[in-house]
């Protein structure tokens, strides 16, 4: 966490983010989206063939949750001859990534209002 | 980087004495923290809080503003006077329309220790691996006080992410 060392004064920013990442987050608010990343995290670009294979899920719900992540930035398709392939976009991954250090954040905000609330 | 514990350290200019009554006086805790809570601390009670905006900064007063009246359970572990001050809650657990009673808690300790300068206080937050998959996940959908538990994921996620791609 080399970000939380620097100290957070009020909350302004951190909130400013949130909105701009809110998509992000709501797209990864679902399980099979969750898996979907988490397959295309482990094994690289893939077809939604290999995606769906050995799932329940079929290759039109996949192919939907695929176009939800799209429209969130998360992952990105193209086109291979008659298949789609996907794969995950790095720049949505980074964005993502700031918020590692949100809880960090927010206890940086309340410790720092203990500080004032003990040296005032 | 650990996707079961936060931990911080903090540097307070002000007796030991005082740092203490800030934290283990359920009153004095609640005004910077932003609760009120149902009676004093002591070790092994199960109490309630109700979120109620912070009177120290206006920011995160107006941030948490939506969620006051909200009410947490907390249950104090220990209490060892001008050392030491743990509890365990649910974190995240902002969803009044959903019983996180009986699910795995994380445990947030404060340890005080005096130096020349003043006061350094260690806080650490842990297991949030014990959290749920479906909680965490769900977490991610209802609001922004679910990122407690959202960035662990995101971080077991990343941790993955890193290890399948050696650069």
């Amino acid at each position: 966490m080399s970000e939380t060392s620097r100290p957070s004064r009020g909350n302004s920013r951190p909130l400013a983010d949130a909105r701009h990442s809110a998509p992000i987050f709501a797209a990864l608010g679902d399980e099979t989206r969750l898996r979907l990343v988490f397959r295309l995290c482990d094994g690289g670009p893939m077809s939604i063939a290999r995606l769906a294979a050995g799932s329940k899920i079929t290759r039109q719900a996949i192919t939907k949750h695929l176009r939800v992540m799209e429209e969130a930035g998360l992952v990105r398709g193209s086109r291979h001859g008659r298949e789609s392939v996907w794969q995950l976009k790095q720049g949505g991954l980074e964005e993502a990534r700031r918020y590692l250090d949100l809880i960090s954040k927010q206890w940086d905000n309340a410790l720092g209002r203990l500080r004032k609330f003990v040296e005032d | 980087m650990s996707t079961d514990r936060i931990e911080k350290q903090v540097l307070l200019k002000a007796p030991l004495e005082r740092v203490w009554r800030a934290l283990s006086d359920s009153t004095e805790f609640g005004t910077w923290f932003g609760m009120r809570f149902d009676g004093p601390f002591k070790p092994g009670a199960v109490m309630r809080g109700v979120i109620v905006p912070t009177k120290m900064n206006l920011d995160v007063a107006n941030a948490q503003k939506k969620y006051e009246g909200i009410s947490f359970q907390i249950t104090i572990e220990q209490i060892e006077p001008e050392r030491l001050f743990s509890f365990r809650w649910h974190p995240g657990a902002v969803d009044p329309t959903v019983d996180y009673s009986l699910e795995p808690t994380t445990l947030v300790v404060f340890a005080l220790e005096q130096v020349p300068d003043g006061v350094l206080l260690t806080l650490t937050e842990s297991g949030f691996d014990g959290i749920p998959l479906e909680r965490r996940a769900k977490a991610f959908a209802s609001n922004e006080q679910g990122w407690t538990v959202q960035m662990t994921l995101i971080e077991a996620y990343l941790v993955r992410n890193k290890q399948a791609q050696p650069r």
